[in-house]
């Protein structure tokens, strides 16, 4: 058992826990999956930081990309980097660098030891849920590129971006809400206390001597509380009512206004006691509230736009010197260098070497496209392969890409508030409430005129709406929290509501119902026999291509051999010799020399053994896991859409996998689809769009509800209203049904606020609402709303959560292990 | 009963403290990060004591060369 142990043990890269292959990197007798791993282990042993590995298990995050040197060049700039410090003093700095790789206690014990790497480190600490590290370093000793450097040495890339350097943070408005709880808590707790006597038998005698003590000392502690701690709900209602509408601030704000007011009369006159308690608590649950609400995404920020894409600074050539530029300096006629990897930030012509511009950004389609020089190039294409020089041809905001961003600004607005299921409910609720209140203020009127005013007032006292504020909180922000957990992060609660509301599901293709990382290989020909596939394996091991990479890995198990006589052509295909017998592997031009006939829509690779052709290596995208039955499951409630920037070759598949009424479009460009939405929209369907990337930006953004569908939660398309890990793919019909669940919820607290409402109002019509009914009928009501909220969500999250995880036991083991980065994520 | 009143007034002060102490924790950022603390704390000082040892052994040879010296 231990034997077996060991064995699967070495398969597993020390450093990032991922599957090392048949050929680990191996040193000091640990395997490593790649060189990268490797070196990041070597550093740390080095300098003796390997205690790094103690406290989680494989804690390293791999990178794909080894090519970070000249990705800080222009950090150099001064410019750009006066605006990352906080603190600058003679040669001490303060800065802190966004790293999303953050994911363990073992990423904060390495981080905050950063100084044994560097000398020139002074002090680094780490904000966990901001994924945050903060650097006091000394510019004499290290500069602030060398540190970025460093970071991204040992795998932790820091992410510097136009938008980071733009905004500093609103942190202000977190902290704002603490202090309002503070308060509020104070004050509520101490006229509680202050109010005792009220609740007490025999408080007739007490009250003799301190009523006016007591009801003094309550108005004092009330005030804070009522300008400063309640000021949101009031400014709110003003602003509602001002633009005509009625939200739930207005009913809030009509109860807050009338117990403050109706309290301050009674005690100045001395004929009550009041309910300043009861509009504290109302108060502090409210704000609490808010608080959880806002807790629950705190780790997410979604407000980004295009420019965090777009990188900080490229290097502009001057003169034949390359010399670090802000992007927004660029002009018309700059001529700009980009390296692999780079994104172009603006509509260009290739003036100087062969670029592959992979556009999938733009147009979803994932297969680089060959330029010549003199040649367009629009913005937002990523260069893949050696450096080009490119003349820039519009300024920077006026490229395409900042285009299809900016079109669908601003189409939106505050109509989507109105929709909101509490906000409608609100509107009646506050109409019938007035109603109620005037009928009986009216009847005592005609009967017992001095208590008119009385009923009036305690109608609307105690129908005021903490119950139904905090349902929706509590019920909603607690789904979007188990959600998270479960894969799915959701931009606001309303997202969960709109979810339910949903009547159509339209799919992007690549990318989104198929894996954009992996492949599906067939051969077509001659069967294989085992000497050809070694010699398949045994070549494709010695290039670095993509397609010989997938076939590598196609082969994983079988053992390579020797090549002799190993040759690469560019664009053409490899060849040597094993055993004897001469292999090519390629293009159909390369193998057919010249005489091709064929242009197929898939992408192939022909192999030949001794000049004779033996068939081709067919590579298609490779659906993923799952996809039917998710499909099978979905059709069921929705109608089902597919929009493809591809061609149809993949027509016949779809049609098996989606039933017959589907609709399936291909060769749609992110117009296409964005009309296509709006078109549903016009027929009052509710879209869900599931696309990724920011060529669906505006198809995400119309729809009534966009997922954007990631493999790393951190990179995902700013227009989404929620992003679904990649692996979490096939359980998006649980997600739905998990959303309607907690809609119901919300709806039960609904009725369960409005019985103690009734409870409420009874006593209210009748005029004899006393202090001690409204103290203790608020916060029971309150509290018992919040729990049966929080219990439900919980419960129904569990059940969905063991239900699926024993229904997709097999599913989800073959995610695990086509998930290719691990992102354990922290929410809370 | 004219003492409820000290002690009310007693009772406002300490809980007037305790409101001002969280205000403060809040201003100083105590809220802003609650995870990485709780970790924080476990973390031992392994690397500093090595780094010390080192650095005892290193003053170590030099006093000893030094003495040799005289």
């Amino acid at each position: 058992m231990a034997k077996i142990q060991e064995e699967t043990k070495k398969h597993i890269c020390v450093h990032c826990g991922d599957d090392c292959g048949s050929h680990p990197v191996i040193w000091d007798e640990k395997p490593f999956c790649c060189n990268g791993c490797s070196t990041v282990y070597q550093i740390l042993h080095e300098n003796e930081l390997c205690t790094y590995y103690d406290f989680e298990s494989n804690p390293g995050i791999k990178i794909e990309s080894g090519k970070y040197k000249e990705k800080f060049a222009f950090l150099d700039d001064d410019e750009i980097a006066d605006q990352l410090y906080e603190f600058s003093e003679g040669n001490i700095r303060k800065l802190s660098f966004y790293i999303p790789s953050i994911h363990c206690s073992s990423c904060i014990w390495l981080l905050e030891h950063l100084s044994i790497l560097n000398q020139g480190v002074i002090k680094s600490m780490v904000n966990f849920v901001k994924k945050e590290v903060s650097i006091t370093f000394n510019s004499d000793e290290i500069s602030i590129r060398e540190l970025a450097e460093l970071l991204s040495s040992i795998h932790y890339i820091p992410e510097i971006t136009l938008d980071k350097l733009q905004e500093k943070q609103n942190e202000g408005v977190n902290k704002k809400l603490l202090y309002k709880i503070g308060i509020a808590g104070f004050c509520f707790g101490n006229i509680m206390l202050l109010s005792l006597p009220e609740y007490v038998p025999g408080h007739e005698y007490l009250e003799a001597h301190f009523k006016e003590f007591f009801g003094m000392m309550n108005f004092f502690l009330v005030l804070p509380v009522f300008f400063y701690s309640g000021s949101d709900y009031l400014l709110s209602a003003g602003k509602a009512i001002k633009h005509k509408f009625i939200n739930i601030d207005v009913p809030i704000s009509m109860g807050i206004l009338m117990l403050f007011i109706q309290s301050s009369i009674e005690i100045f006159t001395q004929t009550g006691s009041g309910y300043m308690d009861s509009l504290t608590g109302l108060i502090f649950f409210l704000l609490i509230g808010k608080w959880y609400q806002n807790r629950t995404y705190q780790a997410l920020s979604f407000e980004r736009d295009y420019r965090s894409y777009f990188p900080v600074a490229v290097s502009k050539l001057n003169k034949g010197i390359e010399v670090s530029t802000p992007i927004e300096k660029l002009q018309k006629g700059d001529i700009i260098l980009i390296r692999n990897q780079e994104l172009i930030p603006a509509d260009s012509v290739l003036i100087k070497g062969e670029a592959q511009i992979d556009y999938s950004f733009v147009t979803g389609e994932s297969k680089p496209v060959f330029k010549e020089s003199g040649d367009h190039i629009f913005a937002g294409g990523k260069q893949m392969g050696s450096a080009i020089e490119l003349t820039i041809e519009k300024d920077v905001i006026q490229s395409r890409l900042t285009q299809l961003w900016n079109q669908f600004e601003g189409t939106e607005s505050s109509s989507t508030k109105l929709n909101s299921l509490i906000d409608q409910i609100s509107k009646y609720f506050t109409i019938a409430i007035i109603a109620i209140g005037m009928f009986a203020g009216i009847y005592w009127l005609l009967n017992d005129s001095t208590k008119a005013l009385f009923a009036f007032t305690s109608v609307l006292i105690v129908a005021c709406p903490c119950a139904l504020a905090l349902s929706a909180p509590f019920a909603l922000g607690n789904t979007m929290r188990l959600m998270g957990r479960m894969g799915i992060y959701l931009k606001s609660s309303d997202v969960v509501e709109k979810l339910n509301s949903i009547t159509s599901i339209v799919f992007d293709k690549t990318g989104t119902i198929t894996q954009a990382d992996e492949v599906k290989v067939n051969f077509h020909g001659d069967a294989l026999s085992d000497t050809d596939k070694i010699a398949v394996k045994s070549l494709t091991r010695h290039s670095t291509h993509t397609l010989s990479s997938t076939l590598y890995e196609y082969y994983k198990s079988i053992p390579p051999e020797t090549v002799v006589d190993y040759k690469e052509l560019p664009s053409m295909g490899i060849s040597g010799t094993i055993n004897g017998r001469k292999i090519k592997l390629g293009s159909a031009k390369f193998i057919h020399e010249g005489n091709t006939e064929t242009s197929s829509l898939n992408t192939e690779v022909y192999l030949s053994v001794d000049g004779k052709i033996k068939g081709h290596f067919a590579l298609s995208n490779q659906y993923r896991s799952g996809l039917s039955e998710l499909i099978n499951g979905l059709a069921l409630k929705y109608d089902l859409h597919v929009l493809s920037g591809d061609n149809d070759s993949e027509m016949e598949n779809l049609k098996q996998i989606f039933p017959s009424k589907s609709i399936i479009r291909f060769n749609q460009s992110p117009n296409d689809k964005l009309e296509y939405i709006n078109n549903l929209k016009k027929e009052n369907k509710r879209v869900l769009m599931i696309g990724d990337g920011l060529n669906d930006a505006g198809a995400l953004k119309t729809s009534d509800v966009g997922i954007s569908i990631a493999d790393d939660i951190y990179h995902f398309s700013p227009a989404c209203d929620a992003i679904l890990e990649a692996s979490k793919f096939q359980q998006l019909k649980y997600f739905l049904k998990i959303s309607r669940k907690s809609v119901l919820v919300v709806k039960l607290s609904f009725v369960l606020s409005f019985l103690y409402n009734l409870f409420g109002l009874y006593f209210a019509v009748q005029g004899v609402l006393s202090p001690i009914v409204a103290a203790l009928l608020m916060p029971i009501s309150s509290i018992s709303v919040v729990a049966f909220a929080t219990f439900t969500t919980n419960y129904i999250a569990r059940s969905k959560e063991t239900n699926n995880k024993s229904n997709n036991e097999s599913v989800v083991e073959f995610a695990k292990t086509i998930s290719s980065s691990r992102k354990p994520v922290q929410l809370n | 009963m004219s003492v409820l009143f000290v002690l009310i007034g007693a009772s406002m002060l300490v809980a007037g403290g305790f409101l001002i102490a969280f205000l403060w924790a809040v201003k100083k950022g105590q809220y802003d990060d609650t995870y990485s603390p709780s970790v924080r704390i476990l973390f031992d000082d392994q690397e500093k004591e090595a780094q010390k040892k080192e650095k005892e052994q290193q003053i170590e040879k030099e006093t000893t060369k030094k003495n040799h010296k005289s």
